[in-house]
């Protein structure tokens, strides 16, 4: 996946008012076959089954397929999805963190994220965010007023504020992974440089 | 402090980063062909070997088909089959093809071969990884990034997760089984009961539950959000691996078994959370929706809206919409379209045996479709070896082969859309079993009980 760097994000929203919302959801099975990286496929699969009925023709309802929802991240807006809670719960496939960095997605918000799936957003370069209910529900509440609200995730602060109301939280991350963010810089170059560790490790176990 | 997961954690600690996550070691790195292919990408971007092959072992299992392992006739499938085994012969690592007697599902193949052992760190990219706590491991379901890691150091970066303790005392009723405490305890605990945790099963009913049923229930830890499910060995464990093909041998064994006894938790242990379940409060279980959470005893009625705020309401609508079910009714006597026997979940040799039990002298409903998956090629000799493939015959049942099969709709075992299952595995997700499929979880022997009258049936009353 694209390593873009993070500092501030400041963007419209998708809400996913999705409790639960497994990463069977996010992208379904039939898509783990492939062995490509290409992050249109992943892209195009997010949320598929939800998306598009079996026919192909888009699920009118579904907040996807609604305006101004519809306009995705390439298109410049929409960086920022706001979940329900235990986001990406289910099975381990990195395939549904790929699926959200491909549609152009780069900060999750939710009050809960399952373990897995969180560890796969910050590979994948996906920040993800958690935020009380309160404020999550407040932050769906906004957006259901103004579909065009904003929030903004500052990384170097780590506080997200809806800029609708003003209000604000901070949300915790290591500071290892935050310098990897800020960045660009995966787990493997870390890991590559402490082989004198590895080793030593191996010697007295 | 001082419990089981404690001493495999900090016994595998390489370094702890400066306000990070910790370098842990990792014994053993499972891979199977779905959630591997761009993990070998990684490294071959930047020009690295696998850092210690010897500690990994390969073998495809979602994709492979069940009613035969000539062909794979999807060509994604194929290709994603085959790379596994190029990319394994190209990084040196132990490869499982398919078809072949060492075969199987991952998380079935791996604690019956003794790959996995009290003590070990684990990992794999599935999240069913869990299982492997059953024999005293650490075992973690992780990402193709983490893969990617392990390949390349034989480590993974990880924030170490708060310890939960789950007792369980009392002996289970008859026809209860390890998948209905599961289903049960998930039911209690919700699908994120045990997010951010690592489980540690303990208590009566776990040291009196054969290794096939610990397996089952670690297995399921995912499912209430706990990565791990670790069950502290006892001599149930070291009869069970004792003699398999890679445990060690001689001295070695009687070396490793003392160690393994000292891997409990400690009287003084302290863990993060504790929580009690009676064995006895415990019936056979199904469920109702779309999460394995979702679920009731199998005489009982799905909740009604009574007491739910509208969000709540609304959730419950929507899964019951997408089952076709109401609220407050009762499932026992639905009719059935699918039955499902396997997964890694339900896949080994007492789930057959079980099912067996069951159906032994009776036939099966005419209108309902069976698939009956063995875990493993051994799981499969086995059944053959006991004469249960006979008893499954008789019946109206035909035995199928290893592979993950109807659990995930990867292969060409898919429910067709709108059908009912009845099935043995691990998730009744929107579209697990196929696009439209709808899903009841349950224990082998709920499933072979509904098998032969058709519909939804206690087991206790056939």
């Amino acid at each position: 996946m694209a390593k873009q760097k993070f500092n501030i994000i400041e963007s419209t929203c998708l809400p996913i008012q999705i409790d639960n919302c497994n990463t069977d959801l996010i992208i379904p099975a039939r898509y783990l076959a492939s062995t490509t990286r290409d992050p249109k496929f992943f892209g195009d699969a997010f949320m598929h089954d939800l998306r598009y009925a079996a026919d192909g023709t888009p699920v009118d309802d579904f907040v996807m397929n609604q305006n101004p929802f519809s306009e995705t991240p390439s298109e410049g807006v929409r960086e920022i999805i706001i979940g329900g809670q235990n986001w990406g719960s289910g099975s381990s496939r990195e395939h549904a963190a790929w699926a959200i960095a491909g549609y152009g997605v780069r900060v999750v918000i939710s009050s809960s994220f399952a373990d897995i799936h969180r560890n796969n957003l910050l590979n994948c370069f996906v920040l993800p965010v958690v935020v009380s209910e309160d404020f999550q529900q407040e932050l769906f509440a906004t957006i259901a007023a103004d579909a065009n609200a904003k929030v903004r995730v500052d990384v170097p602060e780590q506080t997200v504020t809806n800029l609708t109301t003003g209000r604000s939280e901070h949300f915790e991350i290591n500071g290892y992974k935050k310098y990897c963010l800020m960045n660009a810089l995966d787990d493997i170059d870390f890991l590559m440089e402490n082989t004198a560790k590895i080793e030593a490790y191996e010697q007295q176990a | 402090m001082n419990t089981l997961f404690d001493k495999i954690w900090d016994s595998h600690v390489v370094q702890i980063v400066d306000d990070g996550p910790t370098q842990l070691y990792i014994d053993r790195l499972y891979m199977h062909e779905v959630t591997s292919p761009q993990a070998f990408d990684a490294l071959r971007d930047k020009g690295i070997k696998a850092f210690r092959p010897e500690r990994i072992v390969a073998m495809p299992d979602h994709n492979t088909p069940s009613d035969q392992q000539e062909v794979i006739n999807d060509p994604v499938g194929k290709k994603q089959v085959e790379t596994l085994a190029r990319n394994c012969a190209e990084f040196g690592i132990r490869h499982f093809a398919m078809g072949t007697k060492d075969n199987g599902i991952i998380h079935v193949v791996g604690p019956e071969k003794a790959l996995s052992l009290p003590g070990m760190t684990i990992v794999c990219g599935d999240s069913h990884t869990s299982t492997h706590g059953a024999v005293g491991a650490l075992a973690m379901g992780i990402g193709t990034s983490e893969v990617a890691e392990v390949l390349a150091s034989q480590c993974i970066l990880q924030s170490k997760p708060k310890s939960m303790r789950i007792n369980i005392e009392g002996e289970l009723q008859p026809g209860v089984t390890a998948k209905d405490v599961a289903l049960y305890i998930m039911a209690q605990m919700t699908t994120a009961g045990a997010t951010g945790y690592a489980v540690e099963y303990a208590g009566s009913t776990i040291r009196n539950m054969s290794m096939e049923g610990r397996l089952t229930l670690s297995n399921l830890s995912i499912e209430m959000g706990s990565r791990a499910g670790i069950i502290a060995p006892d001599e149930t464990t070291f009869a069970w691996l004792k003699g398999r093909e890679y445990a060690p041998k001689g001295e070695a064994w009687d070396k490793a078994v003392e160690e393994w006894k000292k891997l409990k938790s400690g009287d003084d242990a302290v863990f993060d959370k504790e929580v009690s379940f009676r064995a006895e409060d415990i019936e056979p279980r199904i469920t109702y929706g779309t999460n394995p959470g979702a679920g009731i005893a199998v005489g009982g009625a799905i909740p009604t809206l009574e007491g739910l705020d509208d969000a709540q309401q609304k959730q419950l609508m929507a899964q019951l919409e997408y089952m076709q079910f109401l609220p407050g009714e009762v499932l026992e006597g639905k009719p059935v379209d699918y039955v499902f026997l396997g997964a890694c979940t339900n896949g080994r040799i007492e789930d057959f045996r079980a099912f067996a039990s069951v159906v032994k002298g009776k036939k099966k409903a005419e209108h309902v479709v069976a698939w009956l998956n063995p875990g493993s090629w051994l799981v499969r000799q086995q059944i053959i070896d006991e004469g249960i493939d006979k008893i499954l015959a008789e019946a109206g049942f035909e035995l199928r082969l290893p592979s993950c099969s109807a659990c995930l709709a990867m292969n060409p075992d898919k429910v067709p859309a709108g059908k009912l299952a009845i099935s043995t595995s691990n998730r009744n997700f929107v579209g697990r079993q196929g696009p439209g499929a709808r899903t009841i979880l349950a224990s082998p022997l709920t499933v072979a009980a509904s098998a032969i009258t058709g519909v939804i049936t206690d087991p206790r009353k056939i």
